[in-house]
């Protein structure tokens, strides 16, 4: 059945009550009956929760085949954790039939690839899916189709109960004797812990796996000892220089420099630019050095930013410094200048996934940005985004909080070079809508900025600014202009990866890749 | 053009490609492999044949590790591992000739 962006899903996807993408909130206002966790009762006083390895964790909490295994990915590519549980699980008790439900998977988790090709771990639901792990799903080597999910959509279907969590496992920087938790004040800090708060609320079984054991009580907690049944200390969750880098820097690539000049004269040419805007950002080239001229939108009208969301960086904790923003919400964090400051500096705090960027919920962050820009590795005609796929249509990206953002904000400015590579990033039709084109306002290139004719509101903003635009289309043509028109993909009908919409729709599938031979 | 000698053209950097080409006697023998086969690998094969029967090589053995270069940069780098297989890229290049 098609889509409303499209795409052609399967019927035998669509069981047990599952629609197809009907359009951005096409859930408002319906009632949803929240699951339950069936948690043991700590009756009696413990005097300590820890745990000698990994296994007797496993063990403590029951640990069966079939199970599903939740995670959480602020260690980023230096974690560990997934690996040494999923080699305890697999190869020391020898379970299988698992599924890994993590909020992003990358290079770190390369060693569960092979997992996936003995037939041990059955089914992954997460956000990103890159290295290896992408690799062989791509090759319709999982069991069933991976979930793709942004970071709003995984703790609306924790909350739905449509991912039922057996053992959610904490990668903690700190932990006191009984699981309370904290990202800093351990040797492979993170920061924020947003994505692992809803996972350890709705799981039945919580282990904490730390490398830093702090005194009794590890406050303010960001993942609380009522919830945690196990603790482990471990030599090392991470490479401490994976975690975090150092200081996030501004790009200095002059195209980068320009197009991040034209989305602040963008921003700045909407009624939403005045004092106490919100703002997120990511943190590519382009994007991150929005912020600088962003600042300098804001120093000319003389008004300050009210509050940042986001995945967090350097450059935005400075403009906090500074008093240019008033608050900082947290749900990750990508440097070490801002892992030093989340509750740390004043006005800079932490929050779970679902308050970021749940549909579902009564009120995410999301919800009340102003603007958002966000990078693409490709974005169509119809001004749907792909984050996912590569061009080659192999899995190797993340919706995160793309779609999220996209849809809550006000202004969504997708920001990318016009080609990479031979790659044309604005192109016919994206190999996977990951965001859909009605939550995508401009489309700011180095040959051109492009305004989604659904907001003609803002088309009028930026000629009363005279700042010049043309059609996306004129864009497309000229970027197959340049590096040809490309052949479409051929694929196989296995269906690897199924993205699911963030209201639970489904908003596309990734089938095999059915390589070109010459 | 007859090839000569061995020769190699380009670099293995992202958007350019390495071309090694070979004396053969029985005509030509093409194998390509790209970093965007995919979407672009025909019209890679399609660029390479065009050029080399345009210098009128009937007889070579290529090799072709594409990083996405334009076709633009694809031709000029067959272009110049045949020039250089024959001996005859340092001078007396026919521009606006064989070479477009």
């Amino acid at each position: 059945m098609k889509n409303a962006v499209g795409r052609d899903i399967p019927e035998s996807l669509l069981t047990n009550g599952r629609e197809v993408y009907q359009g951005k909130n096409y859930m408002d206002g319906k009632y949803m009956q929240k699951a339950a966790p069936k948690t043991r009762r700590y009756e009696k006083p413990q005097e300590s929760k820890i745990v000698d390895s990994i296994v007797d964790a496993l063990k403590a909490v029951g640990a069966r085949s079939g199970m599903t295994f939740s995670f959480h990915h602020h260690l980023r590519n230096g974690d560990f954790v997934v690996n040494m549980v999923m080699q305890a699980a697999i190869e020391e008790l020898g379970l299988d039939e698992i599924t890994i439900a993590a909020t992003s998977l990358g290079e770190a988790h390369d060693p569960v690839a092979q997992y996936i090709e003995d037939g041990k771990v059955v089914a992954i639901q997460t956000s990103g899916i890159r290295g290896k792990i992408g690799e062989v799903v791509s090759a319709g080597k999982l069991k069933t189709p991976a979930i793709i999910r942004s970071h709003g959509g995984r703790p609306r279907a924790i909350e739905a109960g449509e991912v039922h969590i057996d053992i959610a496992v904490v990668a903690a920087p700190t932990s006191d004797c009984v699981g309370n938790c904290r990202g800093i004040g351990g040797k492979s800090n993170c920061g924020s812990l947003g994505y692992a708060m809803t996972d350890a609320k709705y799981a039945d079984h919580v282990i904490v796996v730390t490398d830093c054991l702090v005194d009794f009580p590890n406050m303010p907690a960001s993942v609380e000892a009522i919830d945690v049944d196990a603790v482990v200390v471990v030599d090392s969750i991470g490479n401490p220089k994976k975690i975090a880098s150092a200081a996030a820097r501004i790009s200095q690539n002059p195209r980068d420099l320009m197009m991040a000049e034209n989305v602040a004269k963008v921003i700045a040419s909407t009624p939403y630019f005045k004092d106490g805007f919100s703002f997120q950002t990511g943190v590519g080239g382009p994007s991150l050095a929005a912020n600088l001229f962003l600042e300098q939108e804001m120093n000319k009208r003389g008004i300050k930013m009210g509050w940042a969301i986001g995945g967090i960086c350097g450059p935005m904790v400075e403009m906090l410094k500074k008093g240019l923003v008033g608050k900082v919400i947290d749900v990750q964090d990508f440097d070490l200048d801002a892992v030093n400051s989340i509750n740390q500096t004043p006005g800079h705090y932490e929050m779970s996934a679902s308050q970021y960027a749940n549909p579902a919920n009564k009120g995410a962050f999301v919800n009340k940005l102003d603007f958002v820009v966000l990078a693409a590795l490709e974005i169509d005609t119809g001004f749907n985004v792909n984050v996912l796929t590569g061009s080659d249509g192999v899995l190797r990206g993340a919706p995160g909080g793309h779609p999220d953002t996209a849809a809550g904000s006000k202004c969504c400015i997708i920001v990318t070079p016009l080609v990479r590579g031979r790659m044309a990033t604005v192109c016919k039709n994206v190999v996977t809508v990951t965001t859909p084109g009605d939550c995508v306002d401009v489309l700011v290139t180095d040959y051109g900025i492009a305004v989604n004719p659904l907001r003609p509101d803002l088309i009028q903003c930026l000629d009363e600014a005279g700042i010049p635009h043309v059609t996306i289309e004129s864009l497309q043509e000229k970027a197959y202009s340049l590096v040809g028109t490309p052949d479409d993909l051929e694929w196989e009908d296995k269906v690897v990866a199924v993205l699911e919409a963030r209201d639970g729709t489904i908003l596309d599938v990734v089938r095999k890749i059915k390589p070109v031979k010459l | 053009m007859k090839i000569e000698n061995n020769a190699v053209a380009g670099t293995l950097e992202s958007s350019d490609l390495q071309v090694a080409i070979e004396p053969i006697e029985n005509g030509i023998e093409l194998d390509i492999t790209s970093s965007v086969m995919n979407q672009y690998g025909r019209q890679i094969k399609a660029t390479v044949l065009e050029t080399l029967e345009r210098l009128e090589v009937t007889n070579a053995k290529v090799t072709i590790v594409d990083k996405g270069a334009l076709d633009c940069t694809i031709k000029a780098r067959v272009e110049c591992a045949v020039f250089r297989s024959c001996g005859k890229s340092d001078k007396n290049l026919p521009w606006g000739g064989a070479l477009k």
